[in-house]
Formats: structure tokens, sequence, C-alpha cells
């Protein structure tokens, strides 16, 4: 046992915040998020061609690197530190692990393939809308016709699938419900009857996407595994693109504690720094604690992923990991960043000021893939139902 | 990262829990899960016997060099040691206080005399220790301590007068570590000399308090004339503060995996109690249950983050480190009062007169002392803000 970064992971995670350090500071992150493309495309491929992060975790085998789950969450944390705007979660946490984990060696191998050659970003589209996140909230629907299917119906929350190249979608069999019927297909975002909607959002500097799907026609190949019986699949899937959010969260944590510290050791009243109040202290002290505490279990339930990939003897833990990380990170993130407005004081209301852009991301990262009470409630049902 | 242990430890695994299910029989069953927090006060005699037992099946001081009688296990290996003792429900140790504190600080400070007059009577199990830090004026401001102890040139000895409060087991220990006050007109945390004291001599009475649960495990000790050897005072007199401070380092060690798992033995009994009288069905409970979960879940990665000694590369103690006291303490309050939320209205009935509590109703009262003792949850946060974010240090106020 042994539960701390390698020195090859540190040195990932090192270059990670160095390269974000550099090239996503506030105004970087202000400039991509006023545009509907939500993310600077030059810099997308630099992250591509020079960095390998899109690879990170993707079998040699497809031009990938080979690595883990683990440095894939190392990056993700300073990715969320920096609040980097980029299609990465969509592509590689989300669409590119549905067709890691579901697709077929050819598939993987065309679309992962292009994913690590940094020729296609891709996004994953599954939920109707609403608060639920599991397999009631698919109501799009297929049918085989042919040697192919086709699907019709309606996605909100799909991220960055306004620009995606491709998408994964799951959908269900008419009459189906619950986990049953559903199979997932992956398509070319310009299929016809894809038709596609930036849906604005409070937290500009994630892009959210509606995605309407009308009689649209896919071959055979499109199934990623078996028709109808997706929902284990995209369970694993959704549970490791929960894992790689809440990364994302602790590095939010970890940016605002940091910021706060700063400001409340500057900021002068009644002739001191306001850091110097016990009032401060204490609820900076809490920020830490709730920090600290979310990445120790991000980085646990990163190990677990990395078994869930490999089959290793933890892979079982996967759901529950998932749901202790995202339960935890999402109330920790928006109560530190509660916390960091507060003690910002009136410039924490400001647009000026960067508190704004990590508080809103810690609503919308809280409510994405299940907020800390859907997920404990899946917890409890663990526990208590069975 | 790597979360799996190795074969090696597998197997030392294998062998402790075999050892404890095939010692923790007979005259010993009654102990089980017995003599924790709280329950200290039970089963003395019994619980002094057990030590001897642990004692010759070599599982006392299993992190201590060999050298010294331990059994030089691993970091691994004493964190399967602490998991499988508190999964066996094994009973709360009487020689806890020797072997994780006494121990520990003679081995890094004390004389090579004082190591094997001491260490020995530690591993055997045959010699138990108490703790003389707090005292009345001295709680969570510890360098306030008033107890003084003199040099007699005609005796020999260090002469000891003063008050100790919160010593847990002071009436069933044989020696007392104390921190007392060796330069008269000093003050705060220089002029303090470390010392180790038998408890039994005419100089020192011991009065037990009772608390919250109507039970009494810690005690009021009162040194008036104590004696103790020359030789007996570890350090110089005046390098108490270094010595006590540490003591409190070894008291982060590898046994706070055994806590969790009483945690989790006391959690367990909470889901249990839910499942059983419907308490499980309520939504709010529910999401309460499973933030405990939770939180006890990331409570064992993060002690495991702690072991892997990661980010103390500044040697400070790690952040991860920092905010555990806290951390466990809050939790383990909540966890009480989770308690009597899923017995209802239950939660008022005792199990008899005069004041006899169940094991959660106890844990509930008791619990509460967590956030105060080993530091208080506010000085905590000082502790958290000064020492891991750098903020300002409390200024020292004027009362003396």
């Amino acid at each position: 046992m042994d539960f701390a970064f390698t020195e090859e992971q540190q040195m990932i995670r090192d270059t990670a915040a160095a390269f974000l350090a550099e090239v996503s500071d506030g105004a970087a992150v202000r400039r991509a998020m006023a545009t509907e493309q939500g993310y600077d495309g030059e810099l997308w491929q630099r992250i591509c061609r020079e960095m390998y992060w899109q690879a990170i975790h993707a079998p040699e085998a497809v031009g990938g690197m080979g690595l883990g789950y683990v440095e894939l969450v190392a990056l993700m944390e300073q990715m969320g530190r920096s609040l980097l705007c980029s299609p990465y979660l969509s592509t590689v946490a989300m669409a590119g692990n549905a067709v890691l984990v579901a697709g077929d060696d050819s598939q993987r191998a065309d679309w992962l393939g292009r994913i690590c050659a940094g020729e296609a970003t891709g996004a994953l589209a599954f939920s109707a809308g609403g608060s639920r996140w599991d397999a009631a909230c698919i109501t799009a629907t297929w049918r085989a016709e042919g040697e192919g299917f086709v699907l019709e119906g309606d996605y909100r929350y799909v991220i960055d699938g306004h620009t995606a190249d491709f998408l994964v979608v799951a959908s269900r069999s008419a009459d189906s419900t619950g986990a049953d019927g559903i199979s997932l297909f992956v398509l070319p975002a310009d299929s016809p009857g894809v038709e596609r909607q930036w849906l604005p959002s409070m937290d500009q500097a994630r892009k959210q996407a509606r995605v309407e799907l009308r009689d649209v026609r896919v071959p055979r190949e499109a199934l990623l595994g078996e028709p109808g019986k997706g929902w284990p699949a995209l369970s694993r899937v959704l549970d490791l693109a929960t894992i790689a959010l809440a990364a994302e969260q602790v590095g939010g944590c970890q940016r605002l504690l940091d910021m706060t510290v700063e400001y409340t050791g500057e900021r002068v009243q009644f002739n001191r720094t306001i850091a110097s109040f016990q009032a401060v202290k204490h609820k900076v002290a809490d920020m830490m604690l709730r920090t600290e505490v979310a990445r120790s279990a991000v980085y646990y339930a990163a190990c677990v992923a990395q078994e869930a990939l490999e089959d290793g003897p933890l892979a079982g833990e996967l759901t529950e990991a998932a749901s202790v990380a995202k339960s935890y990170c999402s109330d920790a993130y928006f109560s530190v960043a509660g916390d960091a407005l507060q003690l910002h004081g009136g410039v924490g209301c400001t647009w000026e000021y960067d508190v704004h852009l990590f508080f809103k991301r810690a609503k919308s990262s809280e409510h994405l893939l299940g907020n800390g009470a859907t997920h404990r409630e899946r917890l409890a049902a663990l526990l208590l139902d069975s | 990262m790597k979360l799996s242990f190795s074969a090696e430890d597998e197997r030392f695994r294998t062998e402790i829990a075999g050892w404890l299910a095939d010692n923790l029989t007979g005259e010993f069953a009654r102990l089980k899960y017995r003599g924790g927090p709280g329950d200290e006060h039970s089963f003395p005699r019994e619980r002094k016997l057990w030590e001897r037992k642990l004692a010759e099946g070599g599982w006392t001081c299993v992190g201590w060099p060999e050298a010294y009688g331990g059994r030089g296990c691993s970091i691994e290996q004493q964190v399967i040691f602490f998991e499988e003792y508190a999964r066996a429900g094994a009973p709360g140790r009487v020689g806890h206080i020797g072997e994780g504190l006494t121990g520990p600080t003679l081995i890094a400070f004390g004389t090579e005399a004082q190591k094997e007059k001491y260490l020995p009577g530690i591993v055997s199990g045959k010699e138990l220790w108490c703790q003389g830090y707090s005292e009345p004026g001295a709680g969570s401001d510890l360098a306030a301590v008033k107890t003084k102890a003199r040099f007699d040139e005609a005796r020999g000895k260090w002469v000891i007068n003063g008050q100790k409060v919160w010593t847990s087991l002071a009436h069933e220990s044989d020696y007392c570590f104390v921190i007392a006050r060796t330069d008269p007109e000093s003050v705060a945390h220089k002029g303090l000399g470390f010392f180790l004291i038998a408890m039994d001599q005419p100089g020192i009475s011991v009065r037990p308090i009772e608390q919250i649960t109507g039970t009494s495990e810690f005690n009021e000790v009162f040194f008036d004339d104590a004696e103790c050897d020359a030789t007996d005072i570890v350090g110089e007199p005046g390098d108490g503060w270094k010595v006590a401070m540490g003591l409190l380092g070894f008291e982060r060690g590898v046994s706070t995996l055994g806590q969790q798992m009483q945690f989790q033995n006391e959690f367990d009994e909470v889901v249990k109690l839910a499942r059983s009288n419907g308490a499980a069905e309520d939504p709010v409970i529910r999401q309460r249950i499973a933030a405990a979960h939770t939180e006890l879940k990331i409570m064992r990665y993060n002690a495991m983050r702690m072991l892997s000694g990661q980010s103390g590369s500044d040697g400070g103690l790690q952040k991860e480190a920092l905010i555990y006291k806290l951390y466990w303490a809050t939790w383990h309050r909540s966890l009480g009062e989770l308690a009597m939320d899923v017995m209802g209205p239950e939660s008022d009935i005792l199990q008899g007169a005069p004041y006899e509590l169940s094991r959660l109703q106890a844990m509930y009262l008791f619990v509460r002392a967590d956030t105060i003792y080993g530091g208080t949850n506010e000085i905590q946060r000082n502790i958290i803000a000064e020492r891991g974010l750098g903020m300002p240090k409390e200024p020292r106020g004027s009362l003396s």
C-alpha cells in the first residue's frame, strides 16, 4: 500500500500546474468564456499536440499514452484550479470513457484514435433533463431498422454538445423502463437529423448544449456494445466521469482557499489584516479541512477508477467511491466558494474579481452528474436497502 | 499510488486475525468491544490480564524497534494490526499510554538507563502508565502549567508539588509522566521538565472525576511533595516542552486506523438499529447515515495519505495531518447525535437504574469530550490557520 503520487505523477501534476498558470490565467478564462464555443481552439491544439493530456489514459494501441486514471485525476485537479476552458471533461472523461468502456477494438481505434491525435472532440448525451442522473433520466429512443438503427429524442446538459465533433448518445427501446433497454451509439455530430443548440449558462466557463435527434439513422457500427444492454457500461462511464469532475472540484477548492488566504492577508481594516481575526481564521481553517478531505476522497476514487479499468480487486467499489467523492466534493466546493466570497467582502460580489467564476462553477459542478443528496441516497440504498 | 497490500502483509493480517480469534475467548470473551473511550473504567482487572496475554503473543508494541522489545512492524503491518484488533472487537488497551506515548518518547529522548528501566515493563504489559499534562488552569493553554519540580539536594531527588487533571486510568497505573516547572520564575513553555514518576507513593493522591456519563475514567491527581529519582527526568531541566511536543507527535500515529475501525463498529450498530426500527426509511436519516458513512470512508483515505507521508516536505506536519483531529472529533460527535436521532424517543430510556446507559447512549454523551480534549476544535482551527496556512498568530493576553 502506498497512497502517494509517484515521482512521475508528481511531475505530470507540476508540469500541468506550470503550463496552466501560463495559459489559463483570469484574462484567458474570461476571453474564452465570452465565446459561444467556450474555449480557445489554438490552446486546445497545444494541449493535444504538446501536452498529450487528451491521450493520457487511452491505450497505446490507439495512440494513447497508456497511463492511468490517477494521472487523469491529477490533471483534472489542476484544470479545476485554473478553471481551464476546454472540452477535456466532455471529450476525455465522458465521450472518450464511453468508447473506452463500451466500444470494441475497432470503435476504440477509430474514435479514441481521433481524440488522441487531437483531431476530434466528443460529447456524451444521455439526460433528457431534470435532477435524476440514473437510467430514468434517459427518454430518447432507439429502434432497429434494416442494417442499422433509428434514434429519436431530446437531451439537455450535454457538455460541449454544440461544438463536439462526435456524440455518444444513450437511448432506450420503446416501452422500456429503468436500466432495461438502454443502448449506446457513437455518431458524427453532423449526422443528418442531429440538431444542436448552445444553452447559455450561469457558469460561462463550461458550455452546455441541447441536442435533438430527429429520425437519425446510424449504421450497425455505431452501436457500442450489445443493443439494450448498455446501462452497466454507461453507469461505469458516469462513475468515471463523476470522479474526474470531483477532481476538478478539489482543484477549485484549492484555488479559492489560496485566493482567500492571499486576500485576507492583504486587506487591512481596524489597522490590522483581516486574516488576523479569529472569526476569519476559523472559517479559512474549515475551508482547508474541506479541501484536504475532498482531496483524500478523490485520490482514493482515482485508484479505484484505475482498478475498475483494469478489472482489479477494488473494481467493485467504483460506484461507492464515485458517490463518496462526488457527494463530499460537491458540498465542499460550494461551501468553500461561499466562504471565499464572504471573506472577500464587497469585492467578492463584483464581476472584476475572479471569485464569482469559481462560485458559479461550484454550483454547476455540484449539480452536474448528481448533487450531494443524490449521491448520498445512492450510498444509503447500498447500506440500508440490500 | 497503490491501494493493495503485499502478499506478505496479507499473511500478517491472517496471523493476527487468527491469534485474536483463538485468544479473545474464555475469560476474555466478555471484553469484546469494551474498554474503549468512554468505557475505560470497565473491567480493569481483566483488561490488565489481557494486556499480558497480548504480550505473551508478542502483540504489544508492534511498531517499536526490535532492539527495544518491539515487533519492528512496517507501517503497513501496524495499520493491519490496529485494523484487525478493532475489527475483532478486542478491548480498549490499558497499556496504550505506555506503548503509544511513554515508549516512543523514551526511545527518542530518553537515556539508555531510562530505556532499560521502563521499556521492558511496557512491552510485557505489566506496567501501566498515565499522563500528567493538563491542569485546572492549563487546558488549551498547556504551557500555563503551575505544577512545580524542585531538586532536593539533601535527598538527591526531585520533589513535585501541584495538581494534574483529566488523567485517565490514574488509579490503575504504575507510573505517570508529568510536565512540571523546574524554574519557578519561568513562564509559558520555558523552564519546564518532563518527569517519570511512580504512582505508588505517599505524596500522590488520586480522585476520580464523575463524568457526564455518570462513570469515572478520568481523575484528578494531586502531588504533595511527591518524589522522583534524579535520573527520572527526560532530557535536561528546561527541555520539558520539547519532549512534550515530540510526544504529541506520536499521538497521530498509525493507531488512528484502529480508532477508525472502532468508529466503524459504532457506525455499523447505528445502521443495524436504523434498519430494524424503521428509521432507515426516513429520507433525512438516510441522508445523515450516508453522510456519516461517506466521511468515515474518507477518514480512512485521509489517514492513508498521512501515513504515506508525502506533502510534509517542508518539515511541518502535512496538511492532511493538521486537519485530522478536527475532522475525526467533529465526525464522532455527529455520529453520537445521529445515533440518538435514529433511536428516537427511545434515546431517553435507560437500560436500568440508577444510570445504566447503552453503548450508543454512552457514546453520544462521551463524544462531547472528543472536540475538547487533545486540542479543542477552536484550538485546532487556530493551528490549521497558523501552521497550515501561515495566517497571523493569536496575540497573547496580558492577564497572568
